[in-house]
């Protein structure tokens, strides 16, 4: 309907080209809310040949990949397997495709990859930068289109008509490949940062299909410029420098013997001005927040625990309910009468004998199923304190007080805490991992105070305690408090410099492993270094000069569950 | 379906290719871990490697490629003893999988139709004596892991379910490949590959180009590229089955086999499979090469492979583990 609004023509683009090669480009994202474009999207879907599948993200397998019809198999007397919904090729429409486990976007990547020709639709109604379809799948599909505003009110996407759309996909084969587009295309991906190989080559593939829709015989400029249009921007993971700089990473071209150097920056410049151009197209096509993005996704992917909630566990006591799995019932476990009696179900004829005519149910120890559950797993806070200078007695204190203001509402929590303190030459745990606030008390009673701040040690400590802690599935996060001025580094010697670098390289591998939580800055001025520190681990920082017990158990408790 | 794209027309990944050829010379290794990012040609390397292999003598008919109509387990009633050649079986264990499925279990169609208790046999069974391969190992259900690492161990998969009582042969180089990024992977089964690659996407534009290039002319030109690369997967096969003979003839110098046992000291690795993996690692790849004995080079280049997944993590340490095993090779081989 909207020939003018450029978003409504590439998506009416990008839906053209998939339909001549659905197998090839493997599919579409669109990320929107529901609004009339998605509904008209939707429409669109209709027009695509072959059988057409709309799955959810709680999928099981058995739906996908088929499996036994134990209700037919009973009434038949004969085993009845069902056919999967990924048996046929065909369109699969995933709606809620931010939702989906990477489980799902595995088996899904494995279909799409065994070449049958199946073309997935992921629906995202993502919110936030964070929530996104998963990567495995995205990296498949040619076209990701994310409509401004305007667009969203488009109220028809037009396709081409159905003779046009085969006659196209006659031509696909025998489209001409001129011998720069590979490089062209490659190169580009380079220059926004897309390190996957599959986005180039489904540029080419974009490229061929929209030269076949056009009744073109061989790839143009513009062709090739349209198709990395529709695949790179939502792969970019950098904005194109300037010129000069973005020429670096790239291999000199072959004519460079020039010893002048304005003569070589000349050639340079006149050989890549379309190159130029095409960087120019895709870089305004670029989403605004991608920095944002890019940030966004190495954070979903390192740090888990961000959010405040224990990590996920698997459980068979409390939580939202798994499928049910064989097992012996023991004093932990609970039966699942329906399961069991389902997973009996076929084996009642077959049992059946004179001697136990008489009951109802032939039930073996075999057919029993247990209930399980997934859980969110218990937090372990520990508590990392400066016990340093001269007022490490005092602040010492106030985080022995904290700690144990954090314990009495541990039951409403269910945290656990931990305190660990560095001082002098190294680091030392003072009170292991515990809930019981009787305990804390009594190993709490007197704490040692003074000498260097070993920074970079204490983080250690707290790394390592971490680790034990994940391995017992407990979540842990971090609560640090300092004012950041380390002067000892790792190895005991004293030297600011290297203790300041040691302090930053610790709270980096930290971050690496997903452990993150708050920063108190206690300092009575607070300093950049501590907000550096927070950067480097990827913590929450909260000044608080003159800490009391309640105010640091106040913000922590704000800051970690916020 | 179509043919699989062929192993020698995969650009690079130099480490990848040479370890999978590592496990083909010499099974007992134990299998081959591809640990890297997304599009880097992980599972195209795999899948490619059933053309490589050699075939397999195999009892006709039985369901668990026995070698001599002795080793054919009972139950399966094998009537035939002819042997005949087969392609070595690489399985595909889909995540999904089921425990029974992986195991074998009761035919459930003769169980309902005749009342006869049979056993049907499972991915194991078919895997022996050939590869099991594991795409997203890292997302593989827990129940199916443990079972999987106990198979591995003892080369025997027993079957105690629905009042079947069942053992048979279930020796396999186990392949998994997986992305990192979506989930570690437990250090036991970690421990049970072999050799261990990670696996990046090229830097070099020429290089990516070429990759480019192939991987549209396998899929728009796909019988001439086929024709072309399948000769090259021949001439690899022939350097493979060599290498096998040559094998028990290589021979392995006490001086290496105390470079094997210092670096493992050096690097700190848990338990005695490391230094034997890498002994046998550097005897396949002198054996690949026509060395007569294997020399401190091969353990050079294997060494990366053999090691790197048995480290302790060191958290402190942001180079990564290849680079550890780098640094200590050089300064224990000097």
């Amino acid at each position: 309907m909207t020939g003018h609004d450029p978003d409504a023509h590439r998506i009416e683009r990008a839906l053209a080209a998939l339909a001549v090669d659905p197998g090839g480009l493997g599919g579409i994202t669109l990320r929107a809310r529901m609004c009339p474009a998605r509904q008209a999207f939707e429409t669109a879907l209709t027009h695509f040949p072959g059988p057409r599948r709309r799955i959810h993200p709680a999928i099981t397998d058995t739906q996908l990949f088929g499996g036994l019809n134990i209700a037919a198999s009973l009434a038949e007397g004969r085993p009845v397997s069902d056919a999967g919904l990924l048996d046929q090729p065909g369109l699969i429409v995933l709606p809620m495709a931010e939702r989906s486990t990477p489980g799902l976007a595995a088996r899904l990547a494995q279909v799409m990859d065994a070449g049958r020709g199946h073309t997935l639709i992921l629906l995202d109604e993502g919110a936030s930068a964070e929530e996104v379809a998963p990567q495995a799948l995205l990296d498949r599909l040619a076209f990701h289109v994310e409509p401004a505003d305007d667009t969203l009110r488009a109220q028809a996407f037009r396709l081409p008509a159905r003779a046009d759309l085969d006659a196209a996909r006659v031509r696909l084969t025998r489209i001409d490949i001129p011998a720069e587009a590979m490089p062209q295309l490659v190169a580009l991906a380079a220059r926004f940062g897309i390190d996957s190989l599959r986005a180039p080559l489904l540029a080419l593939r974009a490229a061929r299909a929209l030269a076949a829709l056009d009744g073109q015989e061989t790839l143009s400029e513009a062709h090739l410029q349209e198709a990395a249009e529709l695949v790179y921007p939502a792969r970019a993971t950098l904005i194109p420098a300037d010129e000069e700089d973005a020429q670096q990473p790239e291999p000199p071209p072959e004519d460079q013997p020039e010893p002048d150097e304005s003569e070589a920056q000349d050639g340079q410049s006149g050989q890549d001005i379309p190159d130029e151009i095409l960087v120019q197209a895709i870089a305004a096509l670029l989403p605004a927040d991608i920095l944002e993005r890019t940030g966004a996704r190495s954070r979903t992917r390192s740090a888990a625990s961000g959010s405040g909630a224990g990590d996920r566990r698997k459980g068979n006591r409390r939580g939202r309910p798994l499928p049910s799995r064989p097992g012996h019932p023991g004093q932990h476990a609970r039966i699942d009468p329906v399961a069991t009696l389902r997973a009996a179900a076929p084996w009642q004829r077959l049992r059946r004998t004179p001697a136990n005519a008489d009951r109802p149910v032939i039930i073996y120890p075999a057919d029993i199923r247990l209930r399980r559950y997934e859980d969110r797993s218990d937090r372990l806070l520990i508590f990392t304190v400066d016990a340093s200078g001269s007022a490490a007695v005092a602040r010492l204190a106030e985080a022995k007080g904290a700690v144990e203001l954090m314990l009495a509402q541990a039951y409403a929590r269910r945290d656990q805490v931990a305190l660990v303190a560095f001082r002098g030459t190294g680091a030392e745990l003072l009170l292991s991992p515990t809930r019981s606030l009787v305990q804390a008390k009594r190993q709490l009673a007197s704490l040692p105070g003074g000498g260097g701040t070993p920074l970079a040690a204490g983080l250690v400590a707290a790394s390592d305690l971490a680790g034990h802690a994940r391995g017992r599935g407990l979540s842990p996060m971090l609560v640090l408090l300092t004012d950041g001025r380390a002067n000892i580094p790792l190895s005991g010697e004293p030297d600011r410099a290297t203790a300041f670098a040691d302090s930053e390289t610790v709270a980096r591998a930290l971050y690496a492993q997903g452990l993150t939580g708050v920063l108190v800055d206690t300092s009575n001025r607070p300093a950049d270094k501590a907000r550096q520190l927070a950067g480097q681990l990827g913590a929450r920082y909260i000044a608080l000069p003159r800490a009391d017990a309640y105010g640091i158990s106040a913000a922590v408790g704000a800051a970690l569950d916020g | 379906m179509t043919a699989p794209f062929p192993f020698s027309a995969i650009v690079g990944q130099d480490d990848m290719k040479q370890a999978l050829i590592l496990t083909a010379i010499d099974p007992g290794l134990g299998g081959v871990l591809v640990f890297g990012d997304r599009g880097t040609g992980k599972s195209t390397a795999v899948r490619a490697l059933a053309a490589l292999l050699p075939p397999i003598q195999a009892v006709e008919g039985c369901p668990v490629n026995a070698a001599t109509p002795e080793d054919c387990p009972d139950w399966a009633n094998v009537p035939s003893t002819t042997i005949i050649e087969r392609p070595t079986p690489v399985v595909d264990l889909p995540l999904g999988v089921t425990e029974d499925r992986v195991t074998g279990a009761l035919d459930i169609e003769r169980a309902l139709t005749q009342g006869e208790k049979h056993f049907e046999p499972g991915l194991l069974a078919r895997a022996n004596r050939g590869y099991l391969y594991i795409d997203e190992v890292n997302l593989l259900e827990d129940h199916i892991v443990d079972l999987l690492l106990d198979v591995a161990q003892s080369g025997v998969n027993a079957v105690e379910r629905e009042g079947l009582s069942i053992r048979h042969a279930a020796r396999f180089v186990l392949v998994g490949s997986g992305n990192p990024e979506e989930g570690e992977l437990r250090p036991q089964l970690l421990d049970r590959f072999g050799l261990s690659v990670e696996v990046t996407s090229p830097t070099d534009i020429e290089q990516r180009i070429e990759v480019i290039r192939r991987r549209d002319a396998y899929e728009t030109d796909t019988d001439a590229f086929m024709a072309h690369w399948q000769a090259e997967d021949a001439k690899v096969r022939d350097a493979i089955l060599a290498a096998r003979d040559r094998l028990r003839q290589t021979d392995s110098p006490e001086a290496i086999l105390k470079d094997c046992a210092g670096l493992s000291l050096a690097l700190g690795t848990d338990g005695l499979r490391g230094e034997l993996t890498l002994l046998r690692a550097a005897r396949a790849l002198a054996a690949f090469d026509g060395a007569a004995a294997i020399t401190r080079d091969h353990l050079r280049a294997v060494a990366p492979l053999a090691l790197s997944h048995r480290l302790r993590r060191d958290p402190l340490d942001e180079a990564g583990s290849v680079a550890r095993v780098t640094r200590t090779v050089a300064d224990v081989l000097g």
